[in-house]
């Protein structure tokens, strides 16, 4: 290695850097490449969490919207269940074991393959099989078997009369050809899918983008928006910003960022409704939270709606149970008023009686437990807390901690834990795992333990009876069930905010849940876009 | 020098045996649960029976000898195993990422030797003088300042207040395609700040060797006999003064790793130190295994790289063996 070698490697490197610099230079404004400049027909959203995997088999898009999978079954705006795959929703038969679905004929795969009765069946038996590693397996416990009886007809047997069992058949249909052919867990399927959906996907850089390309074959109609990305961006701000610069056309956004662009002539903010609760588990097995008095106290020295005044900046609604009070399925009369005399006065009558201190105890027992929360959630942070100021007026000594999940799950039996969780559309999906006593303790199902009798047929009666009313009747006796000895104090349901380009003409959002998946937001239907003449003022 | 390298290969075997043992064994003694992990939030709704069916799937219900005796023999007859948070094969995961992370590095590097090299020689032409020392202290600063704050500040002036370069990706969101000026635009930052904190010590190697040879007799001679100095400094001075550096580069090695590592994550850059990330948190065995012994065969070439330039460079040193 001579002196004369160095220099030159050395010149070399620097032409290289020069090059790249120069190269870098030569695209000012490349930040700005994304939205507003790509035409029309192209819209780039930011959302928060990516999904581990795109294969149906393994879980993803288990709730429908999967843009590049369509299931039997479809869920409109208001949750209404309409055929996809499936030419007419499913005949079910009087005993509500058998559902029989007729299939849409001519659909095609996006490699040109026809979709087809086997791929159905292909689907359900492979999240079927243990050895799939599909974590979701357990919402179609129901299904006994499935089969085709010839290449238009499906037929689902199951084990017990299961009344939301359509709305399960929204998950989405892997080709056998493709998916059939490497191993389910691992195979390039899982990064690459193959789907009847209104998108095809071009490229998934994990931890960046998703980006789809409209499906030109899609049953439905080539949509109007050709090309949609989806960026992953983590951090709010990032994504308030990238949203400013025009590189995004519309984002997820937390309530107090989302109100920076309330003055954005060019954006529109979309506030959906969710099912998406906070809750606190009160453990049957911890002596003061699972004392039903101090239960039925904490439900209404609780302020919900300062909650959502203050910590949501308005985005949601006190909740008093998994059903959202604007829902159908929520049983009118069960709201409670925070009342903090109400409170004491429950807690005196049950010989709670105040300290010193103005805690109270009752047998050598103090009112006091801990509240746990996971680590770095600020919105369960500032419940946790909340909760515990309105529980000390009552006397009630709470103590917020902050714990990972491996921390919290050893000590969910006795210490209490502000959880979150919800799944639209039907009451069966939440109550059955937050209060069937059987589940307690069953994973992260039925956190508090809870136990009683009464719930526990109502939820069954619940989910087995086929009409509408009877479920009605046993879903109202629930959540009178929850006033008299309310197992967890649910607090609030959190609306998701999303602010998008006007372009894109009037939104409109589903009910969401919980997860964030790439279902939810106003792009829930982004197939049926229309970009509307620019320069046509709304209103 | 052919028999050097040879002696270290064979000792990189014990080595990397431990280094995967280890790996194992930290994973299965941390906290994190990888049935907990790869479930994600479907698995706060699975029922427990479910939970258990994943973990014999994923074979993480078996002793930690057996894991590592299987995992490694099947290494050995070239099968890294599956990654269980990327749902793919170990050996894609890696052939995906593995270029960028490169990329990366090899670019970070060039900018802290050259950057380094150059403000080196210039800090030791005048010692005390306003260049060495607003250098110098800036050098001391930025050793103690972690390299991921480095890059969220830069994230914060570049990218939001100034809007001069992109935050974060590999490409704009809008881009299909990875172009060659995308990918240039997207790696100034990150190639930049992973350059600037490995900058210090580069710097302060080259300017005391610089500095040390200035004051030797033969640059003395130099400079009496009525050479420029331009030639005294780049002729004498330099090609002494580059010899400490030069075992840096190798010794280096490993703080790159663990630079790209914070720097990749920061910067949502597609590369494999993100993934490793990935790896350590959600439990992923083979990943983790695969990757550990990517790290550890980096270092220890590293070392071996230093220690043949310095042989190369320095007649008087002997090479081992």
């Amino acid at each position: 290695m001579t002196a004369r070698s160095i220099r030159g490697a050395a010149a070399a490197a620097l032409v290289t850097a020069l090059s790249l610099t120069a190269a870098a230079c030569s695209n000012p404004d490349s930040s700005k490449g994304g939205g507003s400049g790509a035409g029309s027909t192209s819209a780039v959203v930011g959302i928060a969490y990516e999904p581990d995997s795109l294969s149906p088999l393994l879980g993803y898009g288990k709730d429908g919207n999967s843009k590049i999978f369509d299931g039997l079954l479809a869920l409109d705006e208001e949750l209404k269940l309409q055929p996809a795959l499936a030419s007419a929703l499913p005949d079910v038969s009087a005993d509500g074991l058998t559902y029989t679905y007729r299939l849409r004929q001519g659909v095609k795969f996006s490699d040109g393959k026809a979709f087809g009765a086997k791929d159905v069946v292909f689907t359900y038996r492979t999240i079927l099989d243990e050895k799939t590693n599909n974590p979701s397996r357990n919402e179609l416990d129901a299904v006994k078997d499935v089969t085709a009886q010839g290449e238009d007809t499906v037929v689902f047997t199951l084990k017990y009369p299961y009344a939301p069992f359509a709305q399960r058949t929204v998950l989405p249909i892997a080709p056998e050809h493709i998916a059939g052919k490497q191993d389910v867990n691992t195979g390039a399927f899982t990064t690459k899918p193959v789907g009847t959906g209104p998108y095809v996907l071009t490229n998934w850089s994990k931890g960046e983008k998703l980006s789809f390309t409209a499906n030109p074959r899609y049953w439905g109609g080539e949509p109007e928006v050709k090309k949609f990305t989806m960026a992953v961006i983590k951090d709010d701000d990032v994504r308030a910003t990238r949203l400013r610069s025009g590189d995004l056309d519309g984002a997820i956004l937390p309530p107090n960022l989302a109100k920076g662009f309330a003055n954005d002539k060019n954006k529109k903010t979309y506030a959906a409704n969710s099912y998406d609760y906070r809750t606190v588990t009160l453990p049957t097995n911890n002596k003061v939270a699972g004392d039903t008095a101090v239960r039925r106290a904490l439900d209404v020295a609780v302020d919900r709606q300062t909650m959502v005044d203050a910590i949501l900046n308005g985005s949601g609604k006190p909740a008093y149970g998994p059903v959202p009070t604007d829902s159908e399925w929520f049983t009118k009369g069960t709201e409670r008023t925070h009342d903090l005399a109400a409170a004491k006065k429950i807690l005196d009558e049950a010989g709670w009686t105040p300290g010193k201190d103005g805690i109270r105890t009752k047998d050598g027992v103090r009112a006091a437990f801990p509240l746990w929360y996971v680590t770095g959630d600020k919105l369960r942070q500032e419940h946790a807390l909340a909760y515990a100021s309105d529980a000390k007026k009552a006397g009630i000594d709470i103590t917020v901690e902050a714990g990972t999940w491996e921390v919290i799950e050893p000590r969910m039996k006795h210490d209490a834990v502000l959880a979150g969780g919800g799944s639209p559309a039907d009451p069966d999906f939440d109550q059955y795992t937050l209060l069937k006593s059987s589940l307690a303790g069953d994973g992260f199902n039925n956190m508090a333990w809870y136990d009683n009798k009464a719930v526990d047929e109502a939820i069954e009666a619940g989910r087995r009876s086929g009409t509408k009313a009877e479920r009605k009747k046993a879903y109202d006796t629930v959540q009178r069930e929850l006033v008299k000895n309310p197992g967890y104090t649910f607090l609030t349901h959190i609306d998701h905010i999303y602010v998008v380009e006007d372009r894109f003409g009037p939104l409109t959002t589903q009910i969401e849940p919980h997860d964030h998946g790439l279902a939810s937001g106003p792009w829930w239907n982004v197939e049926k876009w229309s970009t509307k003449d620019t320069g046509d003022a709304k209103k | 020098m052919a028999r050097m390298t040879g002696r270290r290969a064979l000792f990189a075997v014990p080595v990397l045996l431990t280094v995967t043992f280890g790996v194992f064994a930290v994973a299965a003694a941390s906290p994190f649960d990888p049935v907990k992990a790869y479930a994600g939030t479907a698995g706060l709704t699975a029922s427990q029976e479910n939970l258990d069916q994943l973990r014999a799937n994923l074979g993480v219900d078996q002793p930690l000898p057996t894991r590592w005796w299987n995992w490694l023999t099947s290494a050995l007859q070239g099968d890294f195993g599956d990654s269980t948070v990327m749902r793919q094969p170990v050996a894609d995961v890696i052939a995906e990422r593995m270029g960028w992370s490169v990329l990366l590095a090899a670019s970070a590097f060039v900018i802290a030797i050259l950057l380094g090299t150059a403000l080196g020689v210039l800090a030791a032409r005048r010692p005390g003088g306003w260049l060495d020392r607003g250098v110098s202290s800036a050098a001391y600063t930025l050793e103690a300042a972690p390299a991921f704050w480095l890059g969220l500040l830069a994230i914060w002036l570049f990218a939001l207040k100034l809007d001069l370069l992109p935050a974060g990706g590999l490409t704009d969101a809008g881009s299909e395609t990875i172009t060659f000026g995308q990918v240039a635009s997207h790696l100034v930052l990150p190639a930049a700040v992973l350059g600037i904190s490995q900058l210090p010590w580069f710097f302060l190697y080259v300017r005391q060797g610089v500095m040390d040879a200035l004051a030797e007799d033969p640059v003395r001679g130099a400079r009496a006999r009525g050479l420029s100095e331009r030639t005294v400094l780049l002729g004498h001075g330099l090609r002494s003064g580059m010899l400490p550096m030069l075992t840096l580069i190798g010794s280096r090695v490993p703080e790159l790793i663990t630079g790209a590592l914070l720097i990749e994550t920061v910067f949502s850059w597609p590369g494999i130190a993100a993934a490793t990330v990935q790896a350590a948190t959600s439990v992923d065995f083979s990943l983790l295994a695969a990757l550990t012994v990517l790290a550890t065969a980096a270092v220890l070439l590293g070392n071996l790289l230093s220690d043949l330039l310095y042989g190369l460079a320095d007649p008087r040193v002997a090479f081992d063996g």
